[in-house]
């Protein structure tokens, strides 16, 4: 299967480069990112204590919110000029600009969080009471689970009306077992009072079986006319 | 000789407007087509059936001997008035990206000489690095087109290409595709500029109302009726 | 076949009728909640008539996508949109028995949490059929009918383990029941079932008359002859 591999790297490295070039796109979130770091701490305001209990939901909350910002332009340069159709009318696996989309929304994304993450931290004085090495994993994880049905729905969402509120309206429903092992795995780990490990398995269970669900049907969208 | 393109009975609907309403019509290798007829005549639609960008609603194609169209369409070369090129990289870049698509990959510096071979084949200069987004229309028509030749496609689908280009282009272009056409080459060409192509095409397709309603060599054409 | 649209009509009616009489009237009232427990004989049999149309749901899309036939593709639609009413019901007679017999509207226990994103990821489905293009409709409904499927297993486990973790009420309560209550839980579910049937084939006809018409229209449009003005090729 090198041919996918290779046309994914090649895909994933032409929109990075873009999206270097330009930077309006990444400046524009980041920012975003910001601001609601800075409205939730606003108007969530608890004591040390609670704060770590809470953290877990805050913190994807708002990871949540950047991540469809993030998606909802992960096809615009493709809508651009017509781009998917000369993708469509050629022999290339549709698979290859899948993954290409969502790996480079899985770095999107991250980059988000690791704005957020630390102002998340100074602005809630949270610490780790648990076994902090697992919070990269679920971060990872969790990451990988909002951006590959994020994707698949941004794909699905070209072919709708309001394609900008269609991605969050399916992309929601879907992530909520997603979400609660995310608000849960991040709160067990900070209060260090339960073990984050089911939600770890159950994260990387969604993520598998999402994964290999979209590969498979990712054809069938573009297709889509 | 084998007609190399065959369409059978083709209807197209998209709700109720019939885009293509049967149309039958045998095409044979080496040939220049020209596709002519008013707004809403079916000509893109036409187009974009044998390109494998929508699927008939009744009837069938059959190309270079297969119903599969997809099979084949490492053969293909379709242009269309977008210009499916990214605005943000330039010739080069966009070349050597969609040569990907077609997994050509007889070695890096073959593929190098192929795109800069495609872009001088249609008078520009490879060594630009004005992005594409800044181009004349003239320019990114046949930028467009030189994408459209990468994979050294059998047939060639081109849907308004000389629309909004200046005239020292179009000529080009249609230079270009008498010797495109000598080397073998099965082209379609969707235009409203008919007489650019008088004396070049060996055969005019005159469609209204979603029919073929004459053939003809030269651009006399009778009254519909 | 014709005739069995009545037939069904008039079992349905006197199924309901039944059914709510024995709910209302024959069976028992319960020790400690009272007649307030009676909505129990339609919060449940709703629940498992939205999860029977929604399995059915499921089973119609995949047809859909293997065959891509345009029947499966209606009853795809029929049962999701029968089965949305139904959880409907089940979500709000949820909270009205809840408040007074327990003091809350509404906890996250196992049943509830997974009726209700079982409601969410199918309203979003209805939204989807009503916001896509006519053209591919069917397909990317098949596809989200896939994912929601895929979901509900997930769905369950993490509800499931939210709920060891951090125990909270549940509505609904265990306990054995009166063999005249499972009685009119029976009666209640198969009445429920019969008008669910009932609904979805009027919906299913109206869908075939409504598609019937647009082919139809779309024969005389591609028969006569049109003007040029029409849309750009």
């Amino acid at each position: 299967m090198s041919g996918v591999a290779g046309l994914t790297r090649a895909t994933l490295a032409k929109d990075l480069r873009l999206e270097w070039r330009s930077k309006d796109a990444i400046n524009s979130m980041l920012f975003f990112s910001l601001l609601v770091v800075v409205i939730f701490s606003f108007s969530f305001d608890p004591t040390a204590e609670e704060s770590r209990r809470i953290a877990g939901g805050l913190v994807w909350v708002a990871f949540l919110f950047a991540a469809v910002v993030a998606l909802n332009q992960t096809w615009a340069r493709e809508m651009r000029n017509q781009v998917l159709d000369a993708y469509r009318v050629s022999p290339a696996p549709p698979n290859a600009l899948f993954l290409a989309k969502v790996i480079g929304n899985f770095i999107f994304v991250t980059i988000l969080q690791a704005l957020m993450t630390p102002l998340f931290i100074v602005f809630y004085n949270l610490r780790a009471l648990g076994p902090a090495y697992q919070l990269p994993i679920v971060a990872a994880l969790g990451t990988w689970a909002l951006v590959v049905n994020g994707t698949f729905f941004a794909a699905m969402s070209l072919r709708t009306r309001s394609r900008e509120i269609m991605l969050p309206l399916l992309l929601f429903p879907i992530s909520i077992p997603a979400l609660l092992a995310m608000v849960e795995a991040t709160g067990a780990i900070l209060t260090g009072e339960f073990s984050a490990k089911f939600w770890i398995v159950l994260l990387a269970a969604y993520d598998v079986v999402f994964t290999i669900a979209s590969l498979f049907l990712f054809g069938l969208v573009l297709q889509a006319e | 000789m084998l007609p190399v393109v065959v369409v059978t009975d083709l209807v197209k609907q998209f709700g109720r407007f019939a885009a293509l309403r049967g149309v039958s019509a045998e095409f044979t290798p080496s040939r220049l087509y020209a596709i002519l007829g008013d707004n809403g005549a079916g000509k893109t639609t036409l187009l974009r059936a044998l390109a494998g960008l929508t699927v008939a609603t009744r009837g069938s194609i059959s190309m270079l001997g297969t119903t599969d169209l997809h099979s084949v369409c490492g053969q293909l070369g379709y242009m269309a008035h977008p210009s499916l090129l990214y605005d943000e990289m330039n010739g080069m870049e966009n070349l050597r990206y969609f040569a990907r698509l077609y997994a050509i990959s007889d070695g890096a510096q073959n593929n190098e000489d192929r795109c800069a071979g495609v872009i001088r084949a249609v008078k520009l200069d490879p060594s630009l690095t004005r992005p594409v987004g800044q181009y004349s229309q003239g320019m990114r028509q046949r930028m467009s087109l030189a994408r459209a030749l990468l994979n050294d496609p059998k047939i060639l689908l081109l849907d308004e290409p000389f629309s909004n280009v200046d005239l020292r282009s179009a000529r080009e272009m249609v230079s270009l595709l008498i010797g495109l056409r000598e080397a073998g080459k099965t082209i379609f060409v969707v235009t409203h500029q008919a007489s650019l192509l008088e004396g070049t095409a060996d055969e005019f397709v005159w469609m209204e109302a979603g029919k073929i309603v004459s053939r003809t060599r030269d651009l006399q054409h009778q009254e519909s009726r | 076949m014709k005739r069995a649209f009545p037939i069904l009509a008039v079992l349905t009616g006197v199924l309901l009728s039944y059914a709510m009489y024995q709910a209302l009237v024959v069976a028992p009232t319960e020790q400690t909640m009272g007649d307030v427990q009676r909505i129990f004989y339609y919060h449940v049999p709703s629940a498992w008539t939205a999860f029977i149309l929604f399995a059915i749901n499921f089973v119609a899309s995949i047809v859909y996508l293997i065959q891509r036939n345009a029947k499966a593709d209606m009853l795809a639609l029929v049962t999701a949109e029968v089965g949305v009413v139904f959880c409907t019901v089940n979500l709000v007679t949820g909270p009205i028995w809840a408040r007074p017999v327990w003091g809350i509207w509404w906890t996250w226990d196992l049943r509830l949490t997974l009726t209700l994103v079982l409601w969410l990821i199918y309203v979003s489905y209805i939204v989807l059929r009503r916001f896509s293009s006519s053209g591919q409709t069917p397909l990317l409904a098949a596809v989200l009918a896939v994912f929601g499927a895929l979901d509900v297993p997930l769905v369950y486990f993490s509800i499931w383990f939210f709920r060891t973790q951090h125990p909270q009420p549940v509505i609904g309560g265990g306990g054995s029941l009166d063999p005249r209550m499972w009685h009119a839980l029976w009666i209640n579910w198969l009445a429920f079932s019969c008008f669910a049937a009932l609904v979805c084939w009027s919906r299913f006809r109206l869908e075939v008359l409504r598609r019937d018409l647009d082919e139809t229209l779309a024969l005389e449009a591609l028969l006569e002859p049109r003007s040029s003005k029409a849309r750009s090729s």
